[in-house]
């Protein structure tokens, strides 16, 4: 959700239970506003907050300015020119005061950190063991050796949130476009999905670089308008149901929420900007799904 | 159609009007050699008639002296060559500004002398025309463009004028309906004919481009010679700032403008109405207060006690950073102040928020007051009538064939209301302002069952659960189960706020030191709020431990067999049931008032996290408890006042996955012994020394042998 319209966005995804206290939201309208000067961030979205067990995560997001598109952004290190040497644009705090960057997810982090279960422990410095059996090979011999691998809970957490922002991070059908030249802009006259839109998933994109509209066909591709349609839509994730869909406020508030990443939400007000979405949660993927359905 | 034309044919006919006065300028100034003078005039008149941009303008003799041809025009069919010439040209002239073409123009459409100059003069002309009109074209139509370059083109070549195919049809068109529409407009179109032999072709191009834009599209019924008029007339009417940044809005508005009209008998009001039913809905709960003022003292009597402070918990959970939005949370207090209204309820609570797949549940716990358990005498009736159902069918069958020696299970009786899990009722509605739906009690095998499934709630009470375990009931009852173990497991208070009733004493002996019922403490001093945060010994359970026998109070199933016959007891151990046999008496949970402190860990995991609420302002801020065990369940105290509170899925955590439950094992066969192995047949010569030793014998038994008839008698009469 957007910093600066950070009150109103509270209010409307608290029929989740996840809000933040008054303390807090004083100190982030305070401290986003100082994060987005320092790093020159054109915005600077509220991410979310990862429940630890001594103490929680709050997570921001700054969007660069040349890249008002979130593209670039959210696709940091993956192969992308910006790659290391990118300043980071996520930044975690525990105060909502002092924030401090977190570096950029990687693939290998995120294969590193998958062995890693268990609820976060709000130390960064924690550091995870995990043994496993690696092949040695000295010479022609070939032998297994325990190692004990130490995992940093800071890459843990870069990790996770990498993985919820390409699982489960949404945005309505229109609010960006791509212009001709490539990238992708704010869309200013964006108004809003209307009432039937915003009940069908298909009006809803992962606020991601596509991954599934390639392997679309021609046929399906036709009816697609290429400003808009540049994303894939919710309506194919897998499993299906993954999403619980809800109008809430006799139809005055449309409020997804992610089966596979429990904790998050999606709200958006129907022909209004207003719109985003918020992680409140434990960082911990629900594999469960299909059993729950 | 109709409609669009007529207002058009009246802002001619106004045109028209307008239209006579500059018109005899003209004639004068085509006598008069210095007609440059009049054409400021002329265009200014342009600008305000500019809105109206098809409207022809008053320089041609044609369009005065032709009113039905604008007739023919306005619905859509191509006009006569020379009237849209005139009208176009001096338009873009005007719009560019460019007056010095304008003598050009009064003397080529006017002046039958010149006639040397007129080519060049239409050449500068059109020249100037592609240029002032490529930018509106190029925004609207591609396609146009292309026209009016073509026009140009025929310009110099007039032979290709016959090259287009479709030009020509237009054009062929064109001239027929110029002959059927009107004969009193021949004269002027012999004039133009005779005094100009190329610009007849240059408007026959023209003509054709602006019958390409009147074009009728079969979607829509637009065109768009009209639709960038009315695009025009919008902009000068407005007047926007930066008009060619808003160029496409513009457009579509002016689009949606045409359909709207269509659409406003069907839509209007279909769209919005499920806002106006909540809104309906709700306005019950704001409208409530009125309508109690009859016996107000008899009614806060009543009320004092049932209906909690929602506003108040609300306001330090939020403090905490949990709890629903402010105006939801009011909602729901009035949704809780009318089913304490409506039912006699003792006390009241609300206990939180269940999320579902379609709808959430909003849960309020209630105790009746005494005596007055709505319901209830029902439900019990079931489950009678359903063992009399089995005791019915165990009497029947007196076979001689075995009979199944399965049992099912015992099944174990679910507690009374008011005790154990059954303490309070539940009642459930999807969202404030809708009906209150009481949650039926709870049984033990749901409880059971309910611990090996994890399903998410659809929002819907009659959906059926489908689960491997099957489960006893549908979602009512699941939902039923999940409260109960969540209240079990989360409701916490602080040390010393609630004590063991004095006056309950007896029932200590019964329940062999075990206390099921407390009291608020009335000499509670409070606790340290740093107390609270920092230890957990300072927080107890009030709510009963659920035994993994799905029961809070120990239920003996073995006594009960004993009762019967020892056999079943064997049965039993070989059941399973046999490792409880030997501490057989009670299973054990940690009883009321247990600190949280002794809480089992959950895998090396704390199960309860505690905070402040505020590290900025310590001396108010309040103890904050959230347990890991169950994500959504939160507590809070301020060191006198505490609540809890649940808002989530309703699932417990678990750091490995879920995994269904084993099977069952497989039932052994008989062991194959004595009973199931036969002897071989008896051999001749056993039957035959049978036979002998029978007959050595047979004297004494002839009567034996009578009785052996008679059965092979009933044997028959049974065959029959």
């Amino acid at each position: 959700m957007d910093a600066e319209s950070l009150l109103l966005s509270l209010e409307l995804a608290s029929g989740s239970g996840q809000g933040l206290s008054p303390d807090r939201r004083a100190s982030l309208l305070t401290s986003l506003t100082l994060v987005k000067r320092d790093y020159r961030y054109d915005r600077v979205l509220f991410w979310g907050r990862i429940l630890g067990l001594v103490a929680d995560y709050y997570i921001a997001q700054g969007l660069s300015e040349d890249q008002l598109a979130p593209r670039k952004t959210l696709y940091r290190g993956r192969g992308r020119k910006l790659g290391n040497q990118d300043p980071g644009d996520v930044v975690g705090s525990l105060n909502c005061m002092e924030w401090s960057l977190l570096p950029p997810a990687t693939e290998e982090m995120v294969v590193q950190t998958s062995v890693v279960k268990g609820r976060f422990m709000g130390d960064p410095s924690h550091e995870y063991e995990h043994t496993e059996l690696q092949k040695m090979s000295e010479g022609e011999k070939v032998f297994e050796e325990e190692v004990v691998v130490q995992i940093k809970e800071e890459t843990r957490l870069v990790s996770v949130i990498d993985q919820i922002d390409k699982a489960v991070a949404v945005i309505p059908r229109g609010a960006l476009f791509k212009t001709p030249f490539g990238p992708i802009h704010v869309n200013r006259t964006f108004e809003g999905l209307s009432l039937s839109e915003a009940k069908k998933l298909s009006s809803y994109f992962h606020f991601r670089e596509p991954v599934e509209l390639k392997n679309k066909t021609l046929l399906e591709k036709a009816d697609l308008d290429p400003s808009l349609d540049f994303m894939d839509p919710l309506e194919h994730d897998i499993p299906k149901g993954s999403w619980s869909i809800q109008m809430e406020r006799g139809n005055a508030l449309v409020v997804l929420r992610s089966l596979l990443w429990p904790g998050l939400t999606f709200f958006h007000a129907p022909r209004t900007k207003n719109c985003g979405y918020i992680y409140v949660g434990t960082g911990e993927k629900n594999i469960d799904l299909p059993f729950m359905l | 159609m109709e409609d669009l034309t007529s207002p058009k044919q009246d802002k001619e006919n106004q045109e028209l009007g307008e239209a006579r006065r500059p018109w005899e300028e003209i004639a004068g100034s085509s006598q008069d050699p210095e007609s440059g003078l009049s054409e400021p005039l002329e265009s200014e008149q342009w600008l305000e008639t500019g809105p109206q941009p098809r409207s022809s303008p008053p320089q041609s003799p044609q369009s005065r002296a032709s009113p039905p041809l604008d007739e023919v025009r306005g619905s859509g069919a191509p006009s006569p060559p020379s009237a849209p010439e005139a009208s176009f040209i001096p338009f873009t002239l005007a719009l560019a500004g460019q007056q010095l073409a304008a003598p050009w123009q009064s003397d080529r459409t006017t002046d039958v002398n010149p006639k040397a100059e007129t080519p060049r003069s239409h050449h500068l002309e059109q020249s100037d025309q592609g240029e002032s009109t490529a930018p509106q074209t190029c925004q609207s139509e591609g396609d146009t463009f292309k026209q009016s370059q073509q026009t140009e083109r025929h310009l110099y070549g007039p032979e290709d004028v016959s090259n287009n195919n479709s030009k020509q049809k237009e054009l062929r068109f064109n001239i027929f309906q110029e002959e059927d529409s009107n004969s009193n407009y021949e004269l002027d179109h012999t004039e133009s004919g005779v005094s100009e032999g190329a610009p007849s072709l240059l408007e026959i191009a023209v003509q054709s481009a602006k019958a390409y834009l009147l074009k009728t599209s079969s979607k829509s019924g637009l065109n768009l010679y009209d639709h960038l008029s009315d695009m025009l007339t919008k902009v000068l009417d407005e007047r926007p700032e930066n008009a060619v940044d808003i160029i496409e809005s513009i457009s579509q508005d002016v689009k949606m403008a045409h359909f709207r009209k269509k659409l406003d008998t069907l839509q209007n009001e279909n769209e919005m109405l499920p806002i106006y039913e909540t809104a309906e809905k709700q306005k019950a709960l704001f409208l409530q207060g009125n309508l109690e003022g009859v016996d107000q003292e008899l009614e806060d009597e009543i009320a004092e006690n049932s209906l909690p402070n929602v506003m108040e918990s609300a306001f330090y959970f939020e403090q905490a950073g949990v709890g629903l939005g402010t105006d939801e949370t009011y909602r729901i207090f009035l949704a809780l102040k009318q089913l304490t209204d409506t039912h006699p309820i003792q006390r009241c609570r609300f206990w939180g928020k269940i999320l579902g797949l379609e709808m959430n549940y909003i849960v309020a716990e209630v105790e009746f007051r005494e005596g007055e358990d709505e319901e209830d005498v029902e439900d019990e009736d079931v489950t009678e009538e359903r063992d009399d159902g089995d005791s019915d069918a165990e009497e029947n069958d007196e076979d001689e064939l075995p009979r199944t020696f399965y049992k099912t299970p015992q099944v174990i009786p679910k507690e009374e209301n008011r005790t154990g899990a059954n303490k309070y009722v539940y009642f459930v509605c999807n969202e404030p302002g809708g009906p209150w739906v009481k949650l039926p009690s709870v049984t033990p095998t749901q409880i059971v069952t309910a611990r090996k499934i994890k399903k998410f709630f659809t929002g819907r009470l009659e959906t059926p659960i489908v689960s491997y375990p099957p489960f006893p009931g549908n979602e009512s009852n699941y939902l039923r189960a999940q409260i109960a173990r969540i209240s079990a497991g989360t409701h916490v208070s602080p040390l010393g706020f609630y004590q063991f009733g004095e006056e309950e004493g007896e029932e200590e002996e019964e329940v062999e030191g075990r206390r099921d019922s407390f009291e608020e403490n009335p000499d509670f001093e409070g606790i340290q709020v740093i107390d609270l945060v920092e230890s957990l010994s300072n927080w107890v359970h009030h709510v009963q431990h659920i035994l993994s026998q799905g029961r809070c109070n120990w239920f003996n199933p073995i006594q009960k067999s004993e009762e019967e016959e020892e056999e079943e007891e064997d049965e039993e151990k070989e059941e399973g049931k046999g490792e409880e046999l030997e501490y057989m008496e009670q299973e054990v949970g940690p009883p009321l008032l247990t600190p949280i402190s002794e809480d089992t860990e959950i895998q090396n995991i704390p199960p309860w996290t505690t905070r402040l609420s505020s590290t900025l302002i310590p001396q108010y801020a309040i103890a904050v408890l959230r347990s890991n065990l169950w994500p959504g369940a939160y507590a809070f105290s301020n060191g006198k006042k505490f609540e809890n509170f649940y808002i989530g899925w309703g699932h417990k955590y678990s750091p490995d996955n879920y995994t269904p439950p084993a099977p069952p094992p497989v039932y052994q066969e008989y062991p194959s012994g004595a009973e199931i192995t036969e002897m071989d047949d008896p051999s001749v010569q056993e039957e035959q020394a049978f036979r002998a030793a029978r007959e050595a014998a047979a004297l004494p038994v002839e009567e034996m042998g009578e009785t052996e008839e008679d059965e092979d008698e009933d044997d028959d009469s049974d065959q029959e």
